[in-house]
């Protein structure tokens, strides 16, 4: 009882900071065991100044900001300001930015913010992020923003699970299928039988069985609540509005496993940013949200009725539920699960042992991205045909660096400068629907390619461009391939077949430019994830490739970004699934250089 | 057998200095029940089990697997073995198994080493295959499917065939006189995964000289049991 009245009273300084009654910019968090509501279970869980999720953090670009976070629990713990650019002693990873925080004791977070945008703050150890340790940062920017609200929304998201993360973790390693309650049946083969013949519906099961993978092995986590801030489909988080305002609603998606395809029937949203950064505004009537990233739409709900905001989970197993309405307890119609979809074997990447041309890069090309000096193309052909993605990972590996040592990577071109502006001209964003071409970030033949619930437009990769380049566009000095890998029968995930325990750091060099190659060659979607630099998502707009945090990669596809490695220190890079994390997908980053007193602390830090 | 060592060497050493590796890895363990029933026959009942304990990491488990039946009208183990297994990846989806097995049943003990694989084959085929080495050894496979009539309801047949290599009256060997036993089961996922009660059929059948080592025992050389039990996993 104690605890929880010093948390509500810390959660009142909070509340109370926004209002300006603390001085600004000094805030208090305390991390504690909270009890856990969702509508169909309660658990115990954690969360920020008594609750889960934690407060809205509120910061004004260009202030410095001091956060003591206090640890109630008896274990150790931390916090990660997701998204933000900061010092790397400040990013709150144990074991890479700092030990975390012991139980009992108060860490201080000082730095400045240099952004605005929406963002989340969670914990990044163990699984007390799905366990609830999370909550939302909103940044005012210091210049307005070039579009105009009337009120505005947090809608985060995340994924309740009755069972606590370290059990989840124990249940897939023992049994991977676990939690998976949308596997084929008996009933779905004769159900194929009849719809496409015996013959056919058998020779589907063994292509699958001789891989030994499921093509239901969309979501490995299923039986969660969705919640839209804390709240679960049946208690109905409501935002009001007067019609005719323009609501801004920042989504977040801070769950630990689950994607979201969300709309609001009725309603168009018009996306002003992605992973808190401004782009070039889009319509779309849904869009999909992966694991930790943020979208911010406005919406112009001109009706005096409710409207439902409906999150589905990319696997249709649950749906989150909120309501924008002009007064409390009003609801409108709740639609149907739609039905799940199944991988197929463009999903499993067979179609880069079969038909090398036929993955993402084929896709990327596809685009008009295929740049148009002959040892750009060169370079893009032969790593495929000499990759062989299929082929044992030390190979792949020593191949990639070779390509790279032979290409001239590290020798920037100025000429591949131009494919940026050929993108342009060739690629005709903005195109009414029948127009665009297939989605490039999902394999041809994917199962997973999200289509709007009622055939409007639904938000692509492709559609984002950033309002304003955060840096001068230049060509990359250098290239990393990592092939995101795992073991569904073992539950072992990892890059370029490694998993973090056993994996070397990848080296920055400060003042470097590097283009990142993911190669998924897993059945999975994974949001990857690199601390405290920009992830510049290559979708082909050059100059104007939106600015991220978290790149989704697709099963079976190829997706680049690029970095500006302008942030001294260690920094974490990982799989935002929170399971997929914890089994290896995850790598520590090190910048080397940069300023001469944030080098020293590092090699320090690197001796020690 | 070089990777092993070098497996179980990784896995065990960084285990004792695992404070100065910020990513320790958490230790995996588990409890699984794939049989524990009662299978009424014309004869004697029988309680029987199989289950798995395991405890480790990726790359290296230890597993206590103990099986046994227990004759109910004859008060005694007709068969109880107990085996402390290492488990390590040798591929993909197949691990490599060496450890050793107790057999404390009615009659003689018997102690063997044991070297195996286990995994999973294409088509989803849960296998196990076992060298039992010792003076009296012996070969077994086994194998099991896990057929999902709805996402909760799972048909599981079963095949585990034992071929001693000696004659071992004692225990009731015969060299080269193979055991089979064949079962269905038809499970129900009660809560979660963790309980999941069923119903089914045994069948065992001894041949050859084992066989005729029943027979003059005055048992059936062949029994055809109704189960009833529940699967479990924790």
């Amino acid at each position: 009882m104690r605890n929880f009245a010093i948390a509500l009273a810390a959660a009142t300084l909070v509340l109370g900071a926004g209002a300006g009654a603390v001085s600004a910019g000094e805030y208090e968090i305390t991390v504690d065991r909270v009890g856990i509501d969702t509508g169909d279970f309660t658990r115990t869980g954690v969360g920020f100044n008594g609750a889960s999720p934690g407060p809205v953090l509120r910061f004004r670009e260009g202030e410095d900001v001091t956060i003591r976070v206090t640890n109630n629990l008896t274990e150790s713990t931390s916090i990660h300001w997701h998204g933000l650019i900061l010092p790397y002693q400040q990013d709150g990873v144990p074991g890479i930015s700092y030990p975390g925080i012991p139980a009992g004791e108060t860490f201080t977070y000082r730095f400045p913010i240099v952004q605005s945008g929406t963002y989340w703050f969670h914990s990044h150890t163990g699984f007390q992020e799905p366990d609830g340790a999370y909550g939302a940062i909103v940044i005012e920017p210091k210049e307005p923003e070039p579009y105009a609200w009337d009120r505005e929304y947090v809608v985060q998201l995340a994924d309740a699970h009755p069972h606590s993360g370290n059990r989840i973790m124990r249940n897939l390693k023992m049994m991977p299928d676990y939690y998976n309650r949308k596997q084929r049946t008996l009933f779905d083969f004769l159900g194929d039988a009849e719809d496409k013949g015996f013959g056919a519906a058998l020779s589907d099961r063994k292509a699958w069985g001789d891989m030994r993978m499921m093509p239901t092995d969309i979501e490995d986590l299923q039986g969660f609540t969705p919640l839209i801030n804390g709240k679960g489909p049946a208690q109905n988080w409501t935002g009001l509005f007067s019609p005719g305002e323009r609501v801004r609603l920042r989504f977040i998606n801070s769950s630990a496993m689950t994607y979201f395809d969300i709309r609001i029937p009725g309603l168009e949203m018009t996306v002003v940013q992605a992973d808190g950064n401004e782009v070039q505004p889009v319509v779309v009537d849904e869009f999909r949200i992966a694991v930790a990233e943020t979208f911010d739409v406005i919406v112009e709900p001109k009706d005096d009725r409710a409207y439902t905001i409906f999150a589905e989970s990319m696997g249709r197993t649950a749906y989150g539920r909120g309501t924008l309405a002009p007064r409390e307890g009003m609801a409108s119609e709740v639609p149907a699960l739609r039905q799940a979809p199944l991988l197929t074997m463009a999903d499993m990447g067979m179609a880069h042992g079969e038909h090398g041309g036929m993955d993402g890069d084929m896709a990327h090309a596809a685009m008009g991205h295929e740049p148009p000096k002959p040892e750009a193309v060169d370079h893009s052909k032969m790593d495929h045909s000499a990759m062989g993605h299929d082929a044992p990972k030390p190979e792949a590996m020593d191949q990639s660096k070779m390509d790279h040592a032979a290409m001239g990577h590290d020798a920037p071109k100025p000429e591949a400068m131009d494919d940026s502006e050929m993108d342009h001209a060739a690629m005709g964003h903005g195109e009414s629907e029948p127009l665009r071409g297939p989605d490039p970030f999902y394999a041809p033949g994917s199962g997973l390619k999200p289509e709007a619930a009622d055939g409007g437009r639904f938000l692509s990769y492709a559609d984002l461009k950033a309002r304003a380049p955060l840096y001068p566009h230049r060509p990359a000095t250098r290239e990393i391939e990592l092939e995101l890998t795992g073991n569904m029968e073992r539950y072992t995930w990892s890059i370029n077949g490694v998993k973090y325990a056993d994996a070397e750091p990848i080296r920055l060099q400060y003042g470097e430019r590097v283009r990142f190659k993911f190669v998924n060659t897993t059945m999975m979607t994974h949001p990857m994830h690199l601390h405290g630099m920009w992830s510049i998502l290559d979708n082909g707009s050059g100059e104007w490739n939106p600015i991220k945090h978290v790149i989704s990669v697709a099963p079976g596809t190829t997706v680049y970004m690029e970095t500006e490695v302008d942030a001294p220190g260690q920094w974490a890079f990982h799989c935002h699934l929170s399971y997929h994390a914890d089994a290896g997908m995850f790598r520590k980053v090190i910048v080397e250089g940069g300023p001469p007193e944030e080098a020293a602390d590092l090699a320090e830090r690197e001796r020690g | 057998m070089h990777r092993f060592w070098k497996r179980l060497a990784g896995a065990l050493i960084p285990a004792a200095l695992a404070a100065s590796a910020a990513e320790a890895e958490p230790l995996i363990w588990g409890i699984q029940v794939e049989q524990a029933e009662y299978r009424i026959g014309e004869g004697s009942d029988v309680a029987a089990w199989d289950f798995d304990v395991l405890a480790g990491s990726d790359e290296l488990k230890v597993v206590w697997r103990s099986e046994g039946e227990y004759a109910t009208g004859e008060e005694a183990f007709e068969t109880l073995e107990n085996q402390l297994r290492l488990q390590t990846p040798v591929t993909d989806f197949f691990d490599a198994v060496a450890g050793v097995r107790l057999d404390t049943p009615k009659g003689p003990d018997r102690i063997h080493g044991v070297i195996g694989l286990h995994g999973l084959t294409r088509q989803w085929f849960e296998v196990d295959a076992d060298l039992f080495v010792s003076d009296h050894p012996s070969f077994r496979f086994e194998v099991e499917y896990e057929g999902l009539i709805t996402n909760r309801i799972v048909f599981v047949p079963s095949i585990e065939f034992d071929l001693p290599f000696t004659d071992d009256a004692a225990t009731g060997q015969g060299a080269f006189g193979p055991t089979l036993e064949v079962g269905g089961r038809i499970s129900y996922d009660l809560v979660d995964r963790l309980v999941s009660p069923y119903v089914g059929v045994h069948y065992e059948r001894k041949f050859g000289e084992t066989a005729d080592l029943a027979r003059a025992d005055g048992e059936e050389a062949g029994a055809v049991f109704f189960v009833i039990g529940t699967r479990f996993m924790f």
